[in-house]
């Protein structure tokens, strides 16, 4: 594996590799100094065109925990605000000695084009509304921990909840989930699902859609709320956030309807009020911060993978 | 000068086909003979014409030269040397030029700068509205006076249907062509490609078909209003082609023109984010190209244009949606017409030449059958003649064709402008 890009270039041999591999992981970090020399002279870069700041930091702590050599590029501190291109801050960094970007865009496929101009390993880590692959890999850590389902999702349920249309987390999940096994629910209105769904049947989409969170709700093993942001409104995809959070929000009674066995998850950051209206700490089912301390984890996966070699996993930093 | 003679073709034009040899004359820049064994005097220029067509030189409705405005990425010289190229001794500019050819000073540029390079004609379209904004009109009665005989705010459509039947109804005296860019802004914002399947998957924002036909459903009305003709822009999918048969079935005065990249390729082109494939309007899907196929077969679009859209390599090297629209066009119509159209060969040169010249008010001197007399603006192909399309061996100041590395057939052989060959097997003489 040369880049990460997308969850559909993975085959679900290869997920499980992955998730296998974050075991391991999890078990350095619960070391008592939780580092490992793997990737020692290895530079990692993290170029991040968007804010963020949990990925950027997990990304940034995963590749320490391996010993690389990390450097963060923030697009606010940098030259494209002097007009630079995008081919040239990469050329130009990538000069420096790279072995792996990790890229956040605003614009789906922009990690993508960033491939022809680097020899260096890419990671996606989300691209406008198109990929996030750690997060869908560390949605399906979370998910394999907490139901105990280290063979695969075979026989779950799996409802997504809110903006899937401009949602890079509900692609990469809805790949992810189903190449596990698992049966997926989207569960939003009309005007906040993908074109290829919402008019055309979504044929070429491997999910159930659904309108009607209540009827969804005891029959899931998981329920993944997504955030939905205040700018919605200006397009005229919802009347309003009560509305949205009336109709789609996980309130109280919505949580009590709940299989007891349910995770509750969310990519955060979350929209209190909104589509999550109970506070997650009194859900007995929350995975929510267990999905940060996996996201940690399941990136030393990927990076080790990218940039590792052999069996250098063991000795101490 | 001496006479320019092409010998052994096959001559075809509006009024059939017949084995012809021609003779130019480059100093009246008329064709002086046609017949079937013309004999070579000492001095003629001889252009070999074995195996091809000799038929009227083509007319592109829909050519962005850049000039003024965005010389790095093409001049009026090389655009018309890219037409040349192409078979097409005129081209329609499009007037979103920096400053937009809404004044007659803009517009005896552009065309002074196609005397000046020689190698077609330039036809400077005028704008709609002023600076292309859909707030007022432009001076259509200065600008037709000084011969703009085709307007539109191509890259924009006007949005206002007070402003377009306003400006429909004061063309009409004039004798002007409106031509529309068929967008209903308001349901394209930020849109990338096609609204469909692929751009679900890829995340990108859709560009949705109805978005068009809106547009064009509007206008067809308008114009059963005015009774004034409009001129429809690169149709992009079946429901407008739909839309224009029943206009045209209805006797209403519209004309209608597909560019190549819309029947030859669709929004799946997209799928490894390449900017080269963004357009406006976006590729669609194999239903909109079976449909614009049947509407090029059975005259519901008249013309193909190409929408030549040139941009300097450093703007196509940005992500998909900062990436402007648009590609090259004018060296490949002719292939990919030949190739990919089933459709008679004299109905394609009919798309290519006497059609859109009759559209652009140029049918004076351009699409004229080919016989004595006649202005001598001429192509000669050979439509047998298998090519591999070349970025870099384009005439265009820009590499951005979607085409490069694809077998076509079909070939440019000679291009004659007002009596000169302007290119000789395939290469420029200018």
């Amino acid at each position: 594996m040369k880049h990460l890009l997308s969850i559909a270039d993975l085959s679900p041999t290869e997920i499980h590799s992955l998730l296998e591999l974050t075991d391991h992981m999890v078990e350095i970090n619960h070391r008592p100094i939780p580092k490992v020399p793997a990737l020692r002279g290895k530079n990692v870069v993290s170029l991040f065109f968007e804010d963020s700041t949990r990925t950027r930091t997990s990304f940034d702590t995963a590749a320490k925990r391996l010993s690389a050599d990390t450097m963060n590029f923030a697009v606010s501190s940098s030259s494209v605000n002097k007009g630079e291109s995008l081919r040239d801050t990469v050329e130009t960094i990538a000069a420096m000695g790279v072995d792996a970007f990790v890229i956040r865009h605003k614009s789906s496929g922009a990690p993508q084009m960033i491939t022809r101009w680097t020899n260096a390993s890419i990671v996606n880590a989300g691209d406008g509304w198109h990929q996030h692959p750690t997060q869908a890999l560390l949605d399906s850590y979370t998910i394999r921990t907490g139901l105990n389902r280290r063979d695969g999702f075979d026989g779950l349920h799996i409802a997504i909840v809110g903006d899937i249309k401009h949602s890079r987390v509900a692609r990469s999940d809805v790949q992810a989930f189903t190449a596990l096994g698992a049966r997926v629910t989207l569960v939003a209105p009309p005007t906040l699902l993908p074109p290829s769904i919402a008019l055309l049947g979504g044929h070429d989409w491997p999910v159930d859609v659904s309108y009607d969170l209540d009827a969804v709700l005891p029959d899931v093993d998981v329920l993944y709320l997504l955030r939905v942001q205040r700018e919605r409104m200006d397009d005229a995809l919802l009347p309003s956030l009560e509305e949205y959070s009336a109709m789609y929000g996980l309130d109280a009674r919505r949580a009590a309807r709940l299989a007891p066995h349910a995770l509750v998850m969310h990519p955060g950051p979350m929209n209190r009020g909104v589509e999550m209206v109970v506070d997650p700490a009194e859900l007995p089912g929350s995975a929510i911060l267990n999905q940060v301390t996996n996201g940690v984890a399941v990136r030393m996966a990927v990076l080790f993978t990218l940039l590792g070699s052999g069996s250098d996993l063991r000795g101490d930093a | 000068m001496t006479r320019v003679l092409i010998t052994g073709g096959t001559v075809l034009d509006q009024t059939g086909e017949r084995r012809a040899d021609v003779a130019v004359d480059p100093a009246s820049g008329r064709v002086t003979e046609v017949g079937t064994s013309l004999a070579a005097a000492d001095g003629d220029t001889v252009l070999d014409a074995t195996g091809c067509y000799v038929t009227p030189g083509f007319l592109d409705l829909h050519v962005h030269l850049r000039e003024p405005g965005k010389e790095e990425a093409e001049t009026i010289e090389t655009g018309s040397r890219g037409a040349a190229l192409g078979g097409f001794t005129a081209v329609v500019a499009m007037p979103n030029t920096d400053p937009a050819q809404d004044s007659v000073a803009v517009v005896d540029f552009v065309r002074a700068q196609g005397e000046r390079a020689g190698l077609c004609e330039v036809l400077p379209s005028g704008c709609i509205t002023v600076g292309r904004a859909g707030q007022r009109l432009a001076p259509f009665g200065e600008l037709a006076a000084a011969g703009v005989r085709i307007f539109t705010d191509d890259g924009n459509g006007v949005q206002d249907p007070m402003l377009m039947r306003r400006a429909l109804e004061y063309a009409g005296p004039l004798g002007i062509t409106l031509a529309q860019h068929c967008e209903v802004a308001a349901l394209t914002k930020g849109a990338v490609m096609h609204e469909g399947a692929c751009c679900s998957h890829l995340g990108l924002p859709g560009w949705p078909s109805v978005a068009e036909e809106m547009m064009v459903f509007r206008d067809i009305e308008l114009v059963r209003l005015t009774g004034v003709p409009m001129h429809f822009l690169h149709l992009s999918t079946a429901r407008s082609v739909a839309l224009v048969r029943a206009a045209k079935a209805d006797g209403l005065p519209v004309t209608a023109e597909a560019t190549p990249h819309h029947f030859t390729l669709t929004d799946e082109m997209l799928t490894g984010y390449d900017p080269l494939f963004k357009v406006n309007p976006p590729l669609r899907t194999r239903a909109d190209i079976d449909a614009l196929k049947a509407g090029l077969a059975d005259g519901t679009i008249d013309a193909i244009a190409t929408d030549h859209a040139p941009h300097a390599p450093h703007t196509k090297e940005q992500p998909l949606d900062q990436a402007p629209p648009g590609m090259l066009g004018l060296e490949t119509a002719l292939a990919l017409a030949v190739t990919e159209l089933d459709m008679p060969l004299a109905d394609v040169v009919a798309a290519l030449a006497w059609k859109p010249a009759a559209i652009a008010g140029a049918a004076d001197r351009h699409g004229r059958p080919v016989a004595a007399g006649e202005p001598a603006n001429l192509a000669v192909f050979d439509p047998a003649h298998q090519w591999t399309v070349s970025a870099a061996g384009m005439a265009s100041k820009s590499r951005n064709t979607p085409y490069g590395g694809r077998e076509v057939r079909g070939k440019v052989r000679h291009t004659i402008f007002r009596g000169t060959p302007v290119v000789i097997d395939g290469a420029a003489q200018r």
